[in-house]
Parts: structure tokens; C-alpha cells; sequence
């Protein structure tokens, strides 16, 4: 294995022994709301519903995702460009960073001392091994961040007027966004949460340490969905039979994604007290206005399969979708995670919509979107993805195409079920990270409902079982040599239509930075100026 | 070349929705929520948590009726039980809600109104709602405040007019 390979081998390992961790925890979760409370069995382990949760959290969306994205934007980077990473001393210098961070960590929050959820809002306080941890784990991104750079530099050097390879071209584009994006919590964890943790100051304030989570809690979900769409647009087309539709105007999605991700983070705010009306409406209109990349990914992503369909004899204006090779469970996987994305994206506007927003924020609508979101169009493109990269990483085919088919459309029965099921119990008023078959104010109608939640969670159980089996089957009991990893697509309109600027940086970073300083800069300003860090902090757990 | 122009055209064809589609569920956004007179919480004013029970108007948390059919109701959070957890007001009363929270993060959500908003130590919480149908509207704290979080509740008692 080249050197990449066996670094994203590494990435992957811890991502997917996070998932495990995440899928098991959700089980116990899902069950729980349907009247099965496991937990006084599972004390010794899992100590409570909110030491579970925590560890789902935490394991589903900070790490799994996180290492899967750092091992799989890097292998793709390379590809793209035809040469290695500039530094793989740095690349691994920065997996071990990462996953010391990642261990020290998991410490407190496996002993059930950071039992305060993936937002770990204060003043509720984990030990401090959790924040410092987390914290190396950030920092390992932005290294990542700077391999990716001087890789491209160095190609750059040697191709002074090519067009930047599209994969590549995405890849930076998510980690430059991210990087940004992160500064939120590097200085939430800095200069609040740390030395406070570690008793060099009193207090904290709660209003604060939400905005600067904030700030990089919304573009941290563009840094999940962006790699499956570097899938969907760089990968998927050409395993469909077809090719991309338009290279230049899925650059201009990316430039805009990495304007507007950021400025936007008050729609998860828009119910604290403390904000000013004005800053929350301007983070509403923003948030419309990132629908703009969003809906043309959804153009240009169809019509790529269409032109796939269509070349293997589909006919119609709805009919060739039944062309797609729906045999490869690669294919599968990302074209059904699309499926369900489509609802996950018109219940994302609903929660952007600031009167709508008073319905469902906190309730269970908002676990209900985000796992057909980041738990299903992430989570299952990044399952669709292995289906191919792990054979290809161990040089050995699929154990099972079958098993990994049934698996991919278990994931989206089950998710069906149980996000419809979380969208209505929203809708009753339900409310979200509550243990609720022990909660005082159980409700009759809810219960009508709850035992959707518990099938639905079990049939994504039983589909993530299989998809780990097939993993490991493949591993250790797959015997023939694995078919080539899909190839990058062409594309009908190319990379020479794309006005020039699409290749400059500066215009674009400049704009974000703008953007950002004006929707940020006088609210953060203002609190980091005024507020005092005096709020006590409390174990209550 | 004929290609590339089609396929321009395909582009600027779905470009241009795009853009038509947000701008307009925007505009209808704007229309609805301030035709309705829909508002978010904005800026109070702070509160120091650790002196909440010695401060007004949460040193005497409770009702009070400001005017006609119009109450204030001040609350105060803490894990895990609201102060007071009971209201009663009569049917058609608008009920302000001034509330916050003397610990860790709460939140506060009434069924059947449209009360909804966050309850940070520090910060005072000031929300409106109208209740015009007797019955109970069970308020809850929906933001994890630690392991007895879903036993903390209260209710609202809309009493008919005589
Ligand atoms: C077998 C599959 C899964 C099941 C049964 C499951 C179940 C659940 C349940 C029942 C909750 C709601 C808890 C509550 O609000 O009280 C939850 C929350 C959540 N899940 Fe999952 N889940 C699964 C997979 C995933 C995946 C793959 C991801 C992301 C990659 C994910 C991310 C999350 C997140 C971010 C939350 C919110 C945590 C919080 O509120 O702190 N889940 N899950
Ligand atoms: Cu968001
Ligand atoms: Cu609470």
C-alpha cells in the first residue's frame, strides 16, 4: 500500500470503531423512547440515557465524521492531483495528534465525567481531559488543512496554467471553509472552557460560549455534507454510466459554500434571549441564501445521473431512475441517501424560517432532520463510498454485493420510519435529548408514536450490523483481488468553461471574511466586551 | 460547440429558479411572520445567576396582572423544577413570561402556544403568549440540564370565564 493508502486506512479505522460505538448507543436510545429501558442493565458501562447520548453524539458527528473526512478528502486530494501529499511525515504526525486528542477525551467521557452532550454547553462542566482533547483534534484538522495546501502548492509550481483538478479543487475548498469555521470553538475552548476546567478562572457565560460554538456548530454540517458531495459530483456519475453535468457550475456551488457556511449560525439561536431581532434576521436571510449551492448540487448531481441513465437505455421525463445500476450497492447507497436528503433539505428551511423555528426548535423534529441529514445523506454516502475504498485499501473484493444491497436499503426503510416518527412527536411537542418514557409529562398522543421511533432504530441497527460484518468479511475472508476504484467523471461542460476566477482565492476568502465580520463582529464583539465570565460551574449528571 | 450552448442554456434554466425558489419562500417568510406580529426574544438584560432569588422582579417569582387580561408571570429555572410551577389564568389572558435560569442552561416550551425560547443563566428570557381555550398547557424544559432533566415541568391552568 502506497503511503496515502495506509493513511487513510488509519483515518477510516477510527471512524468506523467510532460509528460502531455511535449505531449502538442510538439503539439503546431509540428503544428507551419506546418504553424498552435498557439502561439499569447497562449501568456498569453506560451509566445513564444522557451518558449514552453523550457518547452518541460525540462518537456519530465529532468523530466519526471527523476522521472520515480527514482520510478520505486526503486520498481524494492526491488522486486528483497525481502526486503524493506533500508531507506525509506531516500526515501522520497529525493522525497520531488526532487520535491522542481523540483518547484523552474519550477518558472522561467513557468514565461518565463529560456527560454534557456533543454542545457541551457550560456552565455544565466535563473534566478537562474532554475539552483539551477535543481541542487536539481540532488542531489536527487545521494541519490537515496545511498538508492539503502545500500539496497543492507544490502541484501548482509544476502546473502553473491547468485548471485545479475538480476533486481537489472541492477538497480544499471544505477544509479552507472548515478551518475558518473552527475558530469558534478553538477560541470557546481557549480562552473560556479550558483554563476554567483547569480552575485558572471562576466562571464562564452561557450566552457567549453558544455564539462561539455556534459559529462553528451550522458550517461544521457543510463540513460533513461537502465530502459526500465531492462524492456525488466527482465519483458517482462515472459509476452511474454517465458523466457530470456541469464542472463550472459545481465550482461556483463550492465558492459559495465556503462564503456563506458561516455566517449563518444564529438560525440555531433564534431562541435565546440576549440577540438582538436584527442580527437573527439577517442570519435568516443567509441561510436562504446557501439554498442557492444547495439547489444547484441538486440540479447538477440529477442531471449527471440522468445522462448515466440514459446512456444505459433509460427513457422518460421520472422513468430512468429505474436505469440506474441499482446492483452496485455503492451506487445504491448514495442515490437513496440523496433521496431522503431532499426531505431532510425542505425540513432544514423550515427550521431556518424564524416563525417556524418557535415550533420545532428543541423538539424531537430536530433529531427527526438531522438524521436524514448528517445520519443518512453523510452516513450512508460515506457507506457507499466504503463499499468501494475498503476493498480497494485491502486489495480484496466486497465479501458480499448482496448483503451490502440489503443493507444500504434496510438503512432507508428504517430511517423513514424512524425520522417520520420524530418529525410528528416534534410536531406534538415533544421535546428532544429527554429521556422520555421516564419523563413526568408523558403525553397519550406521544405514545401512539413512540414504538415507530424503537422500529425504525432497530431496523438501522440491524442494517449497520450488516454493513460492519460485510466490512470485516472482507477484511479477513474475501479472497478475490478487488476491481479498480472508480475512475474521476468526465464532465459535458468542463473545466475550460469556467471563468478563471473560479481558480483565485483571495476575491473569495476576502468575501467570506467580510460577510462573516458583519454578521458576527458587533454581536461577538459586544459580548466579549461586556460580559462577564462569572457564571459558576456545575456537575449534573 | 452546439453542445456547449445547450448545455449553458440547461444551466442558466435551472440557475435562475434557483435563485427564485429562496427569494421567494423568503418573501413569504417575511410576510407571514410580521403579518402575524411573530417576535424572537431579543436583549432584556443580564441578571447575576448567583443572585437571581435577590433580584427583581425574580425575588418574588409569580403572577401579577398588569393590566385587563393581561399578566406577567415571572419564573424562575433551576435544575430541576420551575418556581412557580403552576399558573392560572383566565381564558382570553395574554400572559408575558419573564423567566431565567439560576444554574445551568433550561429551555422553555408551551404546548398549544407558540412559547418557545432558551433560559441561559445570566440573561432574562421575556416571551408572550395568548390563552384563550380552557384547559392545561403542560410547560417543559427541553434543554438537557443534567440527569433528572425530564422530570422538570410546570403547567399553565386556562380557567373558563364565569
Ligand atoms: C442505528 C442508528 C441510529 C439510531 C437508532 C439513533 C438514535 C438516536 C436517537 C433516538 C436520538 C435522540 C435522542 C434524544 O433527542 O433524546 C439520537 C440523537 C442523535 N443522533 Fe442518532 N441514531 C442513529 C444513528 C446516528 C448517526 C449515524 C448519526 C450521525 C452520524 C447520529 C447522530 C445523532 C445526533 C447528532 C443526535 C443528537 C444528539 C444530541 O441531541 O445531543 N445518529 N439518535
Ligand atoms: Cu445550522
Ligand atoms: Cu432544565
Amino acid at each position: 500500500m502506497s503511503a496515502e493508502n495506509r493513511l487513510t486506512a488509519a483515518y477510516l479505522t477510527v471512524a468506523l470503531v467510532a460509528l460502531f460505538g455511535g449505531v449502538v448507543t442510538g439503539l439503546f436510545q431509540a428503544l428507551e423512547h419506546a418504553g424498552v429501558n435498557l439502561y439499569p442493565r447497562l449501568a456498569p458501562v453506560v451509566q445513564s440515557y444522557y451518558h449514552s447520548l453523550s457518547l452518541h453524539g460525540v462518537l456519530n458527528v465529532l468523530v466519526f465524521t471527523t476522521f472520515f473526512i480527514c482520510g478520505f478528502l486526503q486520498f481524494m486530494t492526491a488522486r486528483a492531483l497525481g502526486m503524493p501529499l506533500a508531507s506525509p511525515g506531516l500526515g501522520w504526525a497529525t493522525f497520531w495528534l488526532m487520535t491522542a486528542g481523540l483518547l484523552l477525551a474519550a477518558i472522561p467521557l467513557v468514565g461518565n465525567a463529560a456527560t454534557v452532550l456533543f454542545t457541551f454547553y457550560p456552565p455544565m462542566k466535563a473534566h478537562w481531559a474532554f475539552y483539551i482533547g477535543l481541542t487536539l483534534v481540532v488542531a489536527g484538522t487545521w494541519l490537515v488543512t496545511l498538508n492539503l495546501a502545500l500539496t497543492y502548492r507544490a502541484w501548482r509550481a509544476r502546473n502553473p496554467e491547468a485548471r485545479t483538478p475538480l476533486a481537489a479543487f472541492m477538497s480544499l475548498v471544505t477544509f479552507v471553509m472548515w478551518t475558518i469555521a473552527s475558530l469558534g470553538i478553538a477560541a470557546e475552548m481557549l480562552f473560556m472552557l479550558i483554563p476554567w476546567s483547569l480552575g485558572l478562572i471562576g466562571g464562564t457565560d452561557a450566552l457567549l460560549a453558544r455564539a462561539l460554538f455556534w459559529f462553528t456548530g451550522h458550517p461544521i454540517v457543510y463540513f460533513w455534507l461537502l465530502p459526500a458531495y465531492v462524492s456525488w459530483y466527482t465519483l458517482l456519475p462515472r459509476q452511474a454510466g454517465g458523466r457530470l453535468f456541469s464542472d463550472p457550475l459545481a465550482r461556483v456551488s463550492f465558492i459559495l459554500f465556503l462564503i456563506l457556511s458561516i455566517p449563518i449560525g444564529f438560525h440555531h439561536q433564534f431562541t435565546d434571549p440576549g440577540i438582538e431581532e436584527g442580527w437573527k434576521l439577517l442570519h435568516a436571510f443567509l441561510t436562504f441564501a446557501v439554498f442557492f449551492p444547495s439547489l444547484l448540487t441538486f440540479f447538477n448531481v440529477v442531471a449527471s445521473l440522468e445522462t448515466g441513465a440514459r446512456a444505459r437505455g433509460g427513457r422518460g421525463w421520472v422513468a430512468w431512475f429505474g436505469k440506474l445500476p441499482w446492483g452496485d450497492p455503492s451506487v445504491a447507497a448514495q442515490v437513496l441517501a440523496m433521496l431522503l436528503f431532499a426531505f431532510g433539505g425542505i425540513g432544514g428551511l423550515i427550521n431556518a424560517s424564524f416563525n417556524l423555528n418557535l415550533v420545532v426548535h428543541n423538539t424531537a423534529w430536530i433529531p427527526g432532520h438531522l438524521h436524514l441529514t448528517v445520519g443518512t445523506a453523510v452516513t450512508l454516502s460515506f457507506m457507499g463510498i466504503t463499499y468501494w475504498l475498503v476493498p480497494f485499501l485491502r486489495g480484496r473484493s466486497l465479501w458480499s454485493r448482496r448483503l451490502a444491497l440489503a443493507q444500504v436499503w434496510l438503512w432507508f426503510v428504517g430511517m423513514a420510519i424512524f425520522s417520520h416518527a420524530l418529525h410528528r412527536l416534534g410536531l406534538m411537542g415533544m421535546p428532544r435529548r429527554t429521556m422520555i418514557g421516564a419523563s413526568a409529562y408523558l403525553q397519550p398522543s406521544w405514545e401512539k408514536v413512540l414504538p415507530l421511533v424503537g422500529i425504525g432504530g432497530t431496523i438501522l441497527s440491524v442494517s449497520a450490523l450488516l454493513y460492519f460484518l460485510n466490512l470485516v468479511l472482507t477484511l479477513v475472508a474475501s479472497r478475490q483481488p478487488a476491481p479498480a476504484a472508480p475512475e474521476f467523471a468526465q464532465a459535458l461542460s468542463g473545466p475550460e468553461h469556467a471563468p478563471a476566477i473560479l481558480d483565485r482565492w483571495r476575491p473569495w476568502l476576502a468575501l467570506a471574511v467580510v460577510l462573516i465580520l458583519i454578521a458576527y463582529g458587533p454581536t461577538l464583539v459586544r459580548l466579549a466586551v461586556t460580559t462577564p465570565l462569572s457564571t459558576p460551574g456545575l456537575r449534573v449528571w | 460547440m452546439r453542445r456547449g450552448t445547450t448545455i449553458y442554456l440547461y444551466e442558466l434554466a435551472w440557475i435562475l429558479p434557483s435563485i427564485a425558489i429562496p427569494v421567494g419562500m423568503l418573501v413569504a417568510l417575511v410576510v407571514t411572520a410580521f403579518g402575524a406580529g411573530v417576535h424572537l426574544p431579543g436583549r432584556e438584560g443580564r441578571v447575576d445567576p448567583t443572585k437571581v432569588s435577590l433580584t427583581p422582579p425574580f425575588d418574588r417569582p409569580g403572577m401579577v396582572e398588569v393590566a385587563p387580561g393581561r399578566y406577567e408571570a415571572r419564573i424562575v429555572a433551576e435544575t430541576w423544577s420551575f418556581t412557580p410551577n403552576e399558573i392560572r389564568v383566565p381564558a382570553g389572558s395574554t400572559v408575558t413570561f419573564v423567566v431565567t435560569s439560576k444554574d445551568v442552561v433550561h429551555g422553555f416550551l408551551i404546548h398549544g402556544a407558540t412559547v418557545n425560547v432558551m433560559l441561559l443563566p445570566g440573561q432574562v428570557a421575556r416571551v408572550t403568549g395568548r390563552f384563550d381555550r380552557p384547559g392545561e398547557y403542560p410547560f417543559l424544559c427541553h434543554e438537557y440540564c443534567g440527569i433528572a432533566h425530564h422530570i422538570m415541568w410546570g403547567r399553565v391552568i386556562v380557567e373558563a370565564r364565569r
